[in-house]
């Protein structure tokens, strides 16, 4: 399955583009989609381990399951305002 | 009418805008918050800020922190705008507006709303300094 994953701020320094399309296999969490990611090695492994993340631009938990055409996002802290 | 109206824009704030029509024949008080971009943080002196949001995230979070804020307040219409894109010093970045039969909820309504917008909507900010150097800045200032 194909998971449209979205950089912001700082982790868009990190993975040098605002948007990949990664593939994962069928039941794999947001964690697998950062774990393959950090695997990637390089500046990768700047992105946190346990990243704050939105699954289809809500808050979710790293345990979430996604599917096919899934929108995650990674959050680096917020400063709005 | 009570309403909440929430919104992302590159276009230049106009604070009359965002509190024309905010009031109604119920409300005794309207508080408008302005943020605005300031020359120095942290001893560092700034030149400007460039602001980004995940823009279709950003608005349903603000939309979910003014109903929050019309939940806890007596408060009628809210509208909340950030802007995004290069800020010069003295533009506004947010402006919130909030009308209330009573002032202290339209205090307390305003508070919350920038106190959480800090906190959970995705939008960060990158100090660019007189330097030349630019930092994301990570969490919530004061």
């Amino acid at each position: 399955m194909i998971i449209r994953t979205l950089f912001f701020a700082s982790y868009k320094d990190i993975a040098g583009s605002d948007a990949l399309d990664i593939e994962l296999p069928e039941g794999a969490l947001v964690s697998d989609l950062v774990s393959q990611l950090r695997a990637c090695g390089d500046c990768w492994n700047d992105l946190p381990a346990s990243p704050v993340a939105a699954v289809n631009r809500e808050y979710s938990p790293l345990s979430t399951s996604l599917a096919h055409g899934d929108e995650v996002a990674f959050i680096p802290p917020v400063s709005g305002g | 009418m009570q309403s909440l109206q929430c919104s992302i824009t590159d276009a230049i704030i106009d604070p009359a805008a965002v509190l024309a029509g905010t009031s109604s024949d119920n409300d005794g008080a309207v508080v408008l918050f302005l943020g605005v971009v300031r020359d120095h943080n942290d001893d560092r002196a700034v030149s400007h800020l460039e602001y980004e949001a995940y823009t279709a995230m950003a608005e349903a979070e603000l939309r979910k922190v003014g109903q929050e804020a019309r939940d806890r307040f007596d408060v009628g219409t809210v509208r909340i705008v950030h802007r995004i894109g290069r800020l010069e010093i003295g533009e506004v970045s947010v402006a919130i507006s909030v009308a209330s039969p009573h002032r202290a909820a339209a205090y307390e309504s305003s508070r919350y709303i920038i106190e959480e917008l800090k906190k959970r909507v995705p939008i960060w900010k990158r100090e660019g300094y007189l330097e030349g150097e630019r930092v994301w800045l990570a969490g919530g200032t004061k």
